[in-house]
């Protein structure tokens, strides 16, 4: 079954054309890497999924319904690259807030905050945290939603490694327990951590794929290196 | 593609929910609580700012019969500094919501636009209060001020204008794409209302076209409403019509402010 459903869609920022009519679906219960270097379209493409883009033309359809309908609110979690939590309220106060935005209890909370390691700091207010400690209070916060279908915008930047390694433990985790995840990123060495691959150039989307298949089409092992080859093979054709 | 899917998503403004209102009051008020400054600037500057006043005119001589000056202005400041102060203090957090990337992550929870928007009138709505008692507590006690009718009366009125600056500040704050904006709407918003409200010269000895726009202005029927129980020692019709002129104001503007704050931005 398929949760997202993109078809031609066309963003415009401006007057410039972000998103030039991408059409691609996920499927239930995978991890979906969303690469690309910056500037790319990856956050818009997920505001789009969120409902929070306005957007020029085409369709986004998330759990058969049209992204940001009310409906899915509670169904789709969305971390944005910056930590969007507040500063001024302990790590615990954050996430009983937003779960309380879902209907969920303290319990839950508590729940989410363990599950991203900070179960220590619950009563440190956020703007005491490093970096990385405010981006998993922001995820926790998406996380005690229990969504079906999960955006996380570069989740893993300025993490140390053996994070890194156990939030992509944890997202494998919601992936078999049957979560949808969209995750994105622009460094390549996160892309095999991915089920299903989606390359983004300038707003184009340049491959619909898998680890296994980015290395057998980009005649490389090294998926940074198959990416560069890929796009190398399609500028030659359209130049 | 059927063209059903080309709409955009319609956003439900009238979507209410007390449990996410509370909610978000609760949040408001436990981020105010981590502010212990500003707690403390909300509870003590209208009570020395009033003070200021009262030294003022203290030994200025009144007209035998005539209520004296600081009597009338004090008064009509209990009504103006919860408006002020509460625009501002409204203007700035929901800027900061918007700058900091919450507002968009609250757009995509369950939470309704007005239920956010009434969360942060009730949280500064209470704030208000308890300023308001301080100050005219303080006003009453120490500053002497007279008041014909009941304290009571006053502090709600006072609330009721707090509530109004939050409503305001809401609104303007969706005009405002910098904090240097944003600060530039007190001016803008506030000040023609206070010249107008009947302080400064009585609303019925202004030039014509200036009563027009001074009843158009809901700041004038909180002054109003403040005279009224500053003159009279039981609560008059007139006031009771002001209060509501002003709560409906209020309601309005979160109205407007829950119309403009857009779910889908470029």
């Amino acid at each position: 079954m398929d949760v997202v459903t993109v078809t031609d869609l066309v963003v415009e920022r401006g007057r410039r054309q972000v998103l030039n009519g991408l059409s691609f679906t996920v499927p239930v219960g995978q991890v979906t890497g969303l690469l690309g270097p910056s500037g790319s379209g990856k956050t818009t493409l997920m505001r789009a999924l969120v409902g929070v883009q306005l957007v020029r033309s085409g369709a986004v359809t998330v759990l058969g319904e049209p992204a940001g309908s009310p409906g899915l609110r509670s169904r789709v979690g969305y971390v944005t690259q910056a930590p969007s939590v507040y500063e001024d309220l302990t790590v615990r106060e954050n996430v009983r807030y937003f779960a309380a935005l879902y209907g969920m209890s303290s319990r839950e909370a508590e729940a989410a905050t363990a599950d991203v390691g900070l179960s220590d700091s619950g009563g440190q207010l956020v703007r005491d945290l490093s970096g990385g400690q405010r981006g998993r209070v922001s995820l926790a916060c998406a996380l005690v939603g229990a969504p079906e279908v999960l955006v996380l915008d570069e989740p893993t930047v300025g993490l140390d490694p053996v994070l890194r390694v156990e939030l992509w433990g944890r997202f494998h985790a919601l992936a078999a327990a049957g979560t949808t995840l969209i995750v994105s990123s622009h460094v390549m060495d996160e892309a095999g951590r991915c089920d299903r691959l989606l390359l983004l150039r300038d707003g184009d989307l340049i491959a619909d794929s898998t680890p296994a298949q980015l290395r057998a089409d980009g005649r490389s092992d090294d998926l940074e290196q198959a990416f560069l080859n890929l796009i190398t093979a399609r500028e030659g054709i359209t130049a | 593609m059927t063209a059903a899917t080309l709409q955009p998503v319609r956003a439900r403004t009238t979507h209410l929910s007390p449990r996410l209102t509370a909610a978000t009051a609760g949040r408001v008020l436990r981020q105010l609580r981590h502010d212990h400054r500003t707690i403390a600037m909300l509870l003590v500057l209208p009570s020395a700012l009033l003070g200021l006043l009262y030294l003022l005119w203290k030994d200025v001589p009144t007209l035998p019969g005539q209520p004296g000056i600081f009597d009338r202005v004090g008064l009509t400041m209990l009504g103006i500094f919860p408006f002020v102060v509460m625009f501002l203090v409204t203007s700035i957090a929901m800027l900061r919501e918007r700058t900091s990337g919450t507002l968009e992550r609250l757009l995509t929870t369950p939470q309704g636009r007005l239920d956010l928007l009434l969360g942060y009138g009730l949280a500064f709505g209470l704030a208000a209060a308890l300023q308001a008692l301080v100050t005219v507590t303080v006003a009453t006690t120490v500053y002497d001020l007279d008041v014909a009718g009941s304290v009571t009366l006053v502090v709600l009125i006072a609330v009721v204008d707090a509530v109004l600056g939050v409503a305001l500040g809401l609104l303007a704050s969706a005009f405002a794409r910098s904090e240097f904006q944003a600060v530039q709407f007190m001016p803008v918003i506030v000040l023609p209302q206070f010249f107008l409200c009947g302080l400064l010269v009585p609303v019925d000895q202004m030039a014509g076209w200036l009563q027009a726009i001074s009843h158009v202005l809901p700041l004038t029927y909180a002054v109003e409403a403040l005279q009224e129980v500053g003159r009279s020692a039981s609560a008059t019709g007139t006031m009771w019509a002001d209060i509501a002129i002003v709560a409906g104001a209020a309601l309005l503007a979160l109205a407007l402010a829950a119309a403009t704050l857009r779910r889908r931005t470029s």
